[in-house]
């Protein structure tokens, strides 16, 4: 997944203009990096860094932003899908700006990410125990309840959200709020 | 910017307009180009008040401005210093930007806004500047608080100047102008997220030396960063030394003495055809301050395949972009090549040399002569004999930009100026200007188009008022040449929209209008005599018109995406290369 590995633009045109195959790892290949940067909290700050994935025509599937522990500096957490290459050149950009105090790109990395989900369903008196029983399982909260609507709670990395949005599809899903990924490197590798 | 350190003792209170002032002078500045409006009118209000020491100089034309810092810049290796007001004198200097930015030149541009309360309100003469100018900036300030303009000055210039430099806006609110505070100009800045790796890796550069004595048929590839970062003379006691040939890029030219042996000139699209024969033939190249852009390399999978590569530049997201790098040095130029030096014995590169040599013999530059027209080689020839390499030579964007970097000789960093990465028609006379001021003792040669040059001709008669003696040279084809030769070259011959007879303006009355001297050759037996006319003035600009053959192209040429191999060295059929 490290660039290291993977070619340049010429080393790809040769190989290809000699008619050898480009190995596996020497591509870059699409992939989705999360990706955390610490930069100074201000607007201006946040603009340039979004702008820097936006003037390379990547798509951010999410970003989400907020204070650190010090109110001066924000982190963000921006995940998105590109050549590995080109983010790591993105990536070595974000840090040439002068707001933006570290970056990392925690996908060749262990790390842990969360991101909450609202979700408002509607329900009827004979599937409201079929709703709250899938939620237990999702380990999910009410936050909400009307007489025919309630909305749920959930948390977890992305995957066991859209695993639970898939779920609640059938009863028809009046709204969904998610708030983006948060990610954070694990702190204690065990086994190497 | 939140926090406020309680004034010294005896800090003097002023208005921002006064702290700003004290600021510039504070910092050194020497010369200002500006253009006054209502958003700055406070500042000019103080400066007719205070009379600071730098020189202010009315441009009367805010783009025109903006390239004159660049000239300052360039031809000085200090900050240029812009001032405009809000809205569209904001607008007006955004070329200016962009091109610095692309070529990575030092200058500050301070703006007008409206005032704060009304930011955001689609005001009178109010624009976004700092989100315009967003991804054309090395950096930007919006100065909301009065307590925070001294520091921002501060960090602006700081940061125009190192690292890899490029140009930084700060947007000046009129309240913020108008308010008081006691002034103290800060000694250091505080920039925690701003880090530049000066010093690059001991190991990397002891590497770049091993491969260095390796190598059978080394070439230095030098770029820009490396006038920049004012790493001339060791780079070229290191070439001498170790016997290794010089190619330099458009922005690289004047690195290296081009009447050294070692010198092949200039690579890439219209380098010279010995340039590019060494690149393609070169085990080594040693890139110094350069990028490996498309100009320089074409087509990218047969450019330089025999070379392994050392990449010496202070910028890291330039490493291994294009063409993968064996060698990364990342750090500063001059710093890396004066720990080079020592490590950097002779070469064993007389076969080389000799085979450099031929090529230089077998393909040098030539151009048709001795039918009694006008061709801008000449021109340029005659001009450099003229100079002999201790002028300053600022170029505009076209053929006639080409045919200076192929037919000068530069020996002096610092020499050559001109638009490469925007390339920006326009930007060679208040370029020219900006430098004239920056070096009064040397003498300034401008050298544009007939389509470039009237895209800022109004500033002619600003260096009329100040005295400066500019050399300028308008090559006339009447035509945008470099356009016309594509359309002659790729596009069947049709000249759409490039001819100019009929709009061209007289350039002798031009001058005149603009209280210059106006000067025309149209053979090539009137060169000398104009020349020695122009160099004669001594107290305003000297323009010189000379109307040349429309139908020269600039050879040799590798067609855009080509091959470097497939260099075009002279006039062929044009279905030859489609
Ligand atoms: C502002 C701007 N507009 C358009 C171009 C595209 N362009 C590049 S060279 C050129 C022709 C320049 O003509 P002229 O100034 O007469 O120089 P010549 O090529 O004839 O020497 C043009 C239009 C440009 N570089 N900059
Ligand atoms: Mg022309």
């Amino acid at each position: 997944m490290s660039e290291q590995n993977t070619l340049t633009p010429q080393q790809i045109l040769r190989k290809k203009a000699q008619g050898e195959a480009i190995g596996p790892g020497e591509q870059t290949h699409r992939h989705r990096h999360i990706i955390a940067v610490l930069l100074e909290n201000s607007i201006g700050a946040l603009n340039r860094v979004v702008n820097l994935f936006a003037a390379r025509g990547f798509n951010l599937e999410s970003v989400t932003v907020g204070e650190t522990d010090d109110p001066s500096i924000s982190r963000m957490t921006i995940a998105t899908t590109g050549e590995s290459r080109i983010i790591a050149q993105v990536n070595r950009q974000l840090n040439r700006l002068i707001d933006v105090l570290e970056v990392e790109d925690l996908t060749s990395e262990e790390y842990v990410e969360r991101e909450l989900c609202l979700l408002k369903v509607p329900y009827a008196s004979d599937n409201r125990v079929e709703l709250l029983d899938t939620l237990k399982i999702f380990q999910g909260k009410v936050v909400d309840v009307t007489t025919n609507t309630m909305t749920f709670e959930i948390t977890g990395p992305a995957k066991k959200i859209n695993a639970f949005i898939g779920m609640m599809k059938r009863y028809g899903v009046e709204e969904i709020a998610r708030s983006g990924r948060v990610a954070m490197k694990r702190a204690l590798l065990f086994g190497d | 910017m939140t926090h406020h350190a309680p004034p010294a003792n005896g800090a003097q209170r002023m208005s921002g307009a006064e702290i700003f002032l004290r600021s510039l002078d504070a910092e050194g500045v020497e010369v200002v180009f500006g253009h006054p409006g209502g958003a700055v009118i406070k500042i000019y209000d103080e400066m007719a008040r205070i009379q600071p020491n730098f020189k202010h100089v009315l441009v009367r034309h805010e783009q025109g401005g903006a390239h004159a810092a660049e000239g300052y810049a360039k031809a000085t290796g200090k900050v240029g210093t812009v001032l405009v007001t809000s809205g569209p004198g904001a607008t007006n200097t955004v070329t200016g930007i962009a091109d610095a930015y692309m070529d990575s030149v030092p200058i500050v541009v301070f703006t007008g806004q409206v005032p704060t309360q009304l930011i955001g309100n689609d005001a009178f003469q109010e624009c976004d500047t700092i989100g315009i100018t967003r991804s054309i900036t090395k950096h930007s300030f919006l100065v909301r608080d009065v307590r925070d303009l001294a520091q921002a000055v501060k960090k602006a210039y700081h940061i125009a100047r190192t690292g890899r430099p490029g140009p930084v806006v700060v947007d000046l609110p009129k309240d913020v102008l108008l308010a008081e505070t006691e002034f103290e100009y800060p000694k250091e800045v505080n920039l925690r997220g701003y880090r530049f790796k000066a010093r690059g890796d001991d190991a990397k550069i002891q590497r770049a030396a091993a491969m260095i004595a390796e190598a059978d048929k080394p070439l230095f590839y030098v770029g820009g960063g490396a006038v920049g970062a004012d790493a001339a003379d060791v780079l070229t006691r290191i070439a001498r030394t170790a016997r290794i040939p010089v190619t330099t890029t458009l922005h690289g030219l004047g690195a290296f003495p081009e009447d050294d042996e070692l010198s092949v000139g200039m690579l890439g699209m219209h380098g010279t055809w010995y340039a590019n024969m060494a690149v393609q033939n070169a085990d080594l190249l040693i890139a110094v301050g350069a990028r490996f852009d498309d100009r320089v390399t074409g087509k990218l999978e047969s450019w330089a395949p025999h070379a392994k590569i050392v990449h010496i530049d202070i910028d890291p997201s330039s490493i291994s972009k294009n063409v993968y790098v064996d060698c990364a040095i990342v750090g500063d130029v001059r710093d890396a090549l004066m720990r080079l030096e020592p490590l950097a014995g002779a070469c064993r590169t007389e076969a080389w040399l000799a085979q450099v040599q031929a090529w230089k013999a077998e393909c040098p530059l030539a151009y048709e002569q001795g039918d009694g027209r006008l061709r801008a080689q000449y021109v340029l020839e005659r001009l450099r004999r003229h100079t002999k390499g201790e002028a300053i030579v600022v170029t505009d964007v076209g053929q006639h930009q080409m045919w200076a970097a192929q037919y000068f000789q530069f020996l002096h960093a610092r020499t050559h100026i001109t638009s490469g990465g925007l390339g920006t028609m326009g930007f060679c006379f208040p370029a020219a200007m900006g430098a004239a001021f920056g070096r009064p003792d040397k003498t300034v040669v401008s050298i544009s188009g007939d389509g470039g040059f009237v895209m800022n001709a109004q500033e002619l008669s600003v260096a009329a008022a100040h005295g400066l003696p500019i050399k300028v040279v308008i090559i006339n084809n009447k035509f945008l040449g470099m356009v016309r030769q594509w359309q002659e070259l790729f596009h069947d011959e049709r000249f759409s929209h490039t001819d100019l007879s009929d709009t061209n303006p007289d350039f002798v009355k031009l001058a005149e209008a603009h209280h210059c001297v106006g000067l025309r050759a149209e053979t090539p037996d009137e060169v000398d005599g104009v020349i020695r006319e122009a160099w004669a003035v001594s107290d305003r600009p000297a323009v010189m018109e000379f109307r040349v053959a429309k139908e020269e192209m600039v050879f040799p040429m590798v067609p855009a995406g080509a091959s470097t191999d497939e260099m075009i060295t002279k006039r062929l059929t044009p279905n030859a290369f489609v």
